[in-house]
């Protein structure tokens, strides 16, 4: 018959390992399969971004896997039971301690600053993406609780669906039309930026790869929060200009009586398709919130850039 | 001894309830930081109606600072009176100065109710929303101080003039100096800006 | 007439919805429990004046402590049910909360957490623990003490009153970011009861920042100079420092919040002018020193934690104090790290990104320090000491977290995102809550008179690391799947089901070691005399609150001691002890009911505010100003206690802590169940209920 003996620290140590072993397996059996967006990058924005998030926690793990273990260490070396190590309460930490204190935080924090400033200003999302493909516009109007998305070139328009070519640089201008702020997300293509009332934001994307992405407000803006999401597909040239051929054939139109409709409040919205718009509809949808910052805003740029 | 004890006990008190009084006016300020940076960023919001330049009037607000100028004085002579233990003098001057400053907030509500008559109100643009917040939370520290000198006043005379009231009126001087420079700042910034 | 003397209210405010309904029965049959209780005990008196009305610090500590306490269960109630709903709203499941419910739970889950439980702990361990350490009797002003206190319960009362009338609470997130706040798109009052809870009990807060800044910097013991002050203090200085510079802004920003709504102004509005940016930006610049004014104290809990137990002095003082010192004053520098996403442009956010990486600089310094005190110490593994290595091991890697979301372009992708709330939790859970654990536990001897014990403490510590950590780490892995915030619902094409369910599960042991804490100090009380602390200082401390008996008396000290070095009591007991004790008179300041007066007009104000009653905001703004004028020209708002009556109170004291023992074995979880089962036995048998 076995004796039942006290744990050890080591046992205990043993078990925390395992724990957390165990529960990153789990992690990665239960996410098996499925989109873990941030590091399944499908377009140039999303890969520079995942690339500077894996440098910037490897760079952390460097300082603080260290600083972890040490500060265990340092228990179990220490602790009051262990009568082999000297225990000195007037130890004296001299100036190379506390300089090397400040320096090695100094050091990485200078490290990332550079990395901060380099890649901030290199991913801005304005900034136009360089490709071979001319870009194509599209403009973005966030609703309650439902996103329209205006093809200024191609004059259609689409609710909570969005079609882009590959290899194609997307011009997004942001804002919003009777609601509060929101955002606009797509995981795989990139980063997000907010569409405000009376505010164009601008953003840069593209993809790389076909297929289809989830897309969605990041930024609560009310009750049909959860159901404003969309699909973002991606696909070859050639298939989006089919594609936009189909929708240009939809008995729908996007004119001002249908506006004032989808304007007002709805959620889990389908999806819609108009063959047609409002010529300068985004514009005046701009300007009626902007009319009253004289000077201080920048229009829309024409769609012929 | 238990003399000295005494005094050095409120000596202590009163340095501490002073000192108190100083971060207590710093928190004021930085609530009319945060007013004036609000002022400043809705400057020019006025939906499409009439600017600051066209609705202030500067003859009024100008009289208005003199009136409190003037009373920042008379409070300075009344806490002069007052540390030499002069009731009567102490009532004369802080009662001046509670006409003046009555006086300015007359003006001040003279200044609101026309421009609300011309139907400009809080609720016209995001500017005239700050404007009316900013002179407005100025306006209201300002009936603050007259009612604080009012009961101060009731006080002195019905318990006369010790240490304790002394203590107050300088807390209340402190204050009333304090609008008096952010009244300043707001007469600078808010209607002399308009017109340059 | 009606509209005049009601305002908006109206018999639709009354309950009417199953958890309106159950909240206000529950309020009403705790509150009838409690009245009943105190009446039967006849402790309506002693109620009044030993506790309510006092001015004592120490009793305002312990009474932050309840009502902070009652706050973190509610607001872990609320934890719950969000766990819960995401837990099962997948696919074709809608959950069990409708949208608009979910997204109010999660608001005032987010403001109770804030404002109540975590400012009310830090409040009350201040209060109790910062007098002690510097030697004072009392903070430079009683009477604002107990105002803020009171101010505080005001708040934290208003933020449940919308239960029993209204029947919703905010829908707009935490911070009621504009536009969303406004009527436009919030008509209802749940904004307003929002607005009004935090700005009373913020107000309550700015006071006892206020009062703090002038005790610490004013009322120390002779001899203590700034730079031989305990590392709690000086983390409270900081704190209290920058309650006092940014909790200005939160007030003028929920005024302006206010104004919109209640006068129709155009601050953060859609139209005429209006600018919502604005909000956002005056709300964080308040928003993120609040994060700091909760995490400094904490780290001011860790040193002196670490270094008691450790047996040696902090590494490097001078470095620890510049290291508070750089924290709070960066902490007013990074705002806008919480909305790169706005579009500010690259050289802002550059800016604003790279100031918050040099945040860690400090920070990082504090954590080499505390390793540093470990080397060549005498470590002893107590609670407190545990729930510190808990907090090195967590804090770490949340602050990677961070420093991940102070990259602009790394935060365009995870702004908002489920990983962004688990690096938030970890900070405020590994961080602050742990340090309120191993402050609990390190001073709870000194404040009761027995320590706690110390078998289930470790079991709730660890119950809360793995619950921690399950319900955390899987937030970590969906914000990487691009897993968005405050969703009440998500299609089951996503995968994110079982991650949601995982962090329930992890949801659910934090609970469990909750109510294991619970279950701690109920232990520790049924064997109060073992556990007995009989010296007054059980851990060999360092700072002069172990120099008072165990509970101090309520002047604190006899004779105020003279203070020669840092870790004073370390000094002092070098040098033989505390000196023969010389008793002269000593001054106290009387109770006062006026704190609880003005906080009662205050919230009449702010509930008159919500409701649109306009008469009754005029009655309870007058009787506000009317009870501080009464009150600040009392000119009798102190007592002498004579040396006599003071030395005849500390031989009673001396007298009584001879006589309780210190032997005796802890009990273990199993015992304490066994006793609950005798417990209910013995009713049934004893037919203890006719006793009632």
């Amino acid at each position: 018959m076995l004796k039942r003996t006290k744990m050890t620290t080591y046992d205990k140590a043993a078990l925390v390992v395992l724990f957390v072993v165990g529960l990153g397996l789990l992690l990665v059996v239960l996410t098996d399969g499925y989109n873990i967006a941030l590091f399944n990058p499908k377009g140039p924005i999303a890969s520079e971004q995942r690339n500077l998030m894996t440098f910037a926690i490897g760079l952390m793990l460097v300082v603080i896997i260290p600083s972890v273990l040490l500060t265990f260490f340092m228990a179990w070396k220490y602790r009051a039971s262990n009568k082999k190590a000297t225990y000195n309460p007037n130890v004296r930490h001299g100036t190379v301690f506390n300089l090397s204190l400040w320096l090695i935080p100094i050091v990485f924090m200078l490290i990332m600053a550079v990395v901060i400033w380099n890649t901030t200003h290199k991913l801005e999302p304005n900034k136009p993406i360089a490709a071979n493909s001319k870009s194509l516009t599209v403009q973005v109007v966030a609703m309650r609780w439902k996103w329209l998305f205006i093809y200024p070139e191609q004059n259609i328009a689409t609710v909570n669906f969005l079609q882009i070519p590959v290899g194609t640089p997307v011009s997004f201008k942001l804002t919003a039309d009777d609601a509060p702020m929101s955002s606009f997300w797509v995981p795989n293509l990139g980063g997000q930026l907010y569409a405000m009332t009376g505010h164009i934001n601008h953003l840069n994307l593209m993809a790389n790869t076909s297929g289809d992405y989830p897309g969605m407000s990041a930024e609560l803006n009310g009750d049909g929060f959860s159901g404003m999401k969309f699909t973002a597909r991606a696909s070859s040239p050639a298939v989006f200009d089919d594609w936009v051929r189909t929708v240009k054939a939809s008995s729908s139109v996007l004119d001002a009586a249908e506006y004032k409709k989808l304007v007002r409040p709805s959620k889990n919205t389908p999806v819609m398709l108009y063959s047609s718009h409002v010529q300068g509809l985004y514009n005046a949808v701009v300007l009626k919130y902007m009319h009253m910052h004289p000077g201080s805003y920048k229009l829309a740029e024409s769609p012929h850039q | 001894m238990a003399q000295n004890i005494a005094s050095h006990h409120e000596a202590e008190a009163n340095d501490r309830v002073l000192f108190g009084f100083w971060i207590y006016l710093m928190t004021d300020l930085l609530m009319f930081a945060v007013l004036f940076a609000t002022y400043a960023v809705l400057r020019d919001s006025t939906a499409g109606g009439p600017s600051d330049r066209e609705l202030f009037r500067l003859p009024l607000a100008f009289t208005g600072t003199l009136l409190l100028l003037t009373s920042s004085f008379t409070c300075g002579i009344g806490m002069i009176a007052a540390r030499q233990y002069k009731k009567f003098q102490t009532l004369l001057w802080f009662g001046i100065t509670f006409l003046l400053g009555l006086a300015f907030l007359t003006l001040e509500v003279v200044e609101f109710r026309e421009l609300i008559h011309e139907g400009h109100t809080w609720q016209s643009s995001a500017w005239l929303s700050s404007f009316f917040s900013l002179v407005g939370t100025h306006g209201l520290h300002i009936i603050s101080g007259l009612l604080w000198m009012a009961v101060c006043m009731v006080f002195i005379v019905k318990r006369g003039l010790n240490s304790s009231m002394i203590r107050k009126l300088t807390l209340l001087s402190l204050f009333w100096h304090f609008l008096d420079i952010v009244w300043i700042f707001i007469f600078t910034i808010v209607y002399l800006m308009a017109f340059v | 007439m009606k509209e005049f003397l009601l305002g908006k209210l109206s018999l639709k405010a009354l309950p009417h919805e199953w958890s309106t309904i159950g909240a206000t029965m529950t309020f009403l049959v705790g509150a009838l429990v409690l009245v009943l209780l105190i009446t039967r005990l006849k402790r309506w008196k002693w109620l009044w004046n030993e506790w309510l009305t006092s001015v004592d610090p120490k009793k305002i500590g312990i009474m932050y402590f309840i009502v902070a306490t009652f706050m973190l269960l509610r607001g872990g109630l609320d934890a719950v049910m969000i766990w819960l709903q995401q837990a099962l709203s997948s696919g074709a499941s809608n959950g069990y909360l409708s949208a608009a419910h979910f997204q109010q739970i999660f608001t005032a889950h987010g403001n109770i957490m804030v404002f109540f439980v975590a400012m009310g702990f830090m409040f009350g361990l201040i209060n109790y623990v910062v007098p002690l350490q510097i030697g004072a009797r009392d903070l430079a002003s009683p009477f604002l003490n107990t105002l803020g206190f009171w101010l505080y319960v005001a708040g934290a009362i208003m933020i449940n009153l919308f239960f029993v009338l209204g029947g919703e609470y905010a829908a707009t997130g935490w911070l009621a970011v504009a536009p969303l706040s406004g009527t436009q798109f919030s008509p209802g009052v749940g904004v307003d009861y929002l607005i009004w809870s935090l700005q009373i009990s913020g107000i309550g807060t700015t006071l006892g920042g206020i009062n703090f800044v002038m005790t610490i910097l004013k009322m120390r013991a002779p001899g203590m100079t700034l730079r031989k002050m305990p590392m709690f203090t000086w983390a409270s200085l900081c704190s209290m420092v920058m309650v006092v510079t940014v909790f200005p802004i939160l007030t003028v920003t929920l005024f302006l919040l206010f104004f919109d709504r209640y006068l129709g102004m155009h601050f953060f509005t859609t139209d005429l002018g209006g600018n919502a940016m604005m909000y956002t930006n005056l709300i964080w610049m308040w928003g993120h020193p609040e994060v700091y004014i909760l995490m400094l104290p904490a780290f001011g809990i860790y040193s002196e934690v670490v270094s008691t137990f450790s047996g040696k002095r902090i590494a490097s003082y001078t470095s620890q104090v510049l290291g508070m010192i750089g924290v709070s004053t960066l902490a007013l520098l990074v705002w806008l790290h919480h909305f790169f996403t706005m579009g500010a442009g690259a050289n802002v956010n550059a800016f604003f990104g790279i100031m918050t990486t040099v945040i860690a600089i400090p920070t990082a310094v504090l954590v080499f320090n505390w390793i540093a005190t470990m080397y060549k110490g005498r470590i002893r593994f107590k609670t407190p000491m545990l729930w510190f290595l808990g907090f090195i091991s967590v804090f770490s890697f949340g602050g990677l977290a961070g420093l991940l979301l102070a990259v602009p372009p790394a935060n365009f992708q995870l702004h908002n995102s489920l990983f962004l709330v688990a690096h938030f939790h970890t900070m405020v859970i590994g961080g602050v809550l742990f340090g309120i654990f191993a402050g609990i536990t390190y001073w709870f001897p000194k404040v009761t008179g027995f320590k706690l014990n110390e078998r289930i403490g470790r079991y709730a510590f660890w119950g809360w690391i793995i619950g921690f950590c399950m319900a955390f780490i899987p937030l970590y892995v969906l914000g990487f799947m691009g897993a968005t915030r405050r969703l009440d619902h998500y299609d089951s094409s996503t995968g994110w089901q079982p991650l949601f369910i995982l962090a329930l599960i992890g949801g659910i042991i934090i609970s469990v070691a909750v109510v294991l804490q619970i279950i701690q100090i109920i232990a520790s009380v049924i064997q109060k005399r073992q556990l007995a602390d009989t010296t007054g200082d059980p851990w060999y401390g360092r700072t002069l609150e172990w120099a008072t008996p165990s509970p101090p008396p309520f002047y604190n000290f006899a004779t105020i001691p003279t203070v020669t070095a840092r870790d004073a009591y370390w000094e002092i007991k070098r040098h033989g002890g505390l000196p023969k004790p010389k008793y002269e008179d000593i001054h106290m300041p009387k109770n006062t009911a006026y704190g609880i007066y003005v906080s009662a007009f205050a919230f009449l104000a702010g509930f008159a505010f919500v409701w649109h009653i306009n008469w009754l905001a005029i009655v309870g703004i007058i009787g506000a100003i009317v009870c501080v004028i009464i009150r600040t020209f009392d000119e009798h708002v102190e007592y002498t206690i004579t040396a006599d009556e003071v030395e005849k109170i500390e031989s009673k004291m001396r007298k009584k802590n001879l006589a309780a023992d210190g032997q005796g074995e802890e009990m273990g979880l199993w015992d304490f169940v066994k006793i609950v089962i005798t417990f209910i036995a013995d009713i049934f048998r004893k037919k203890l209920w006719r006793r009632i």
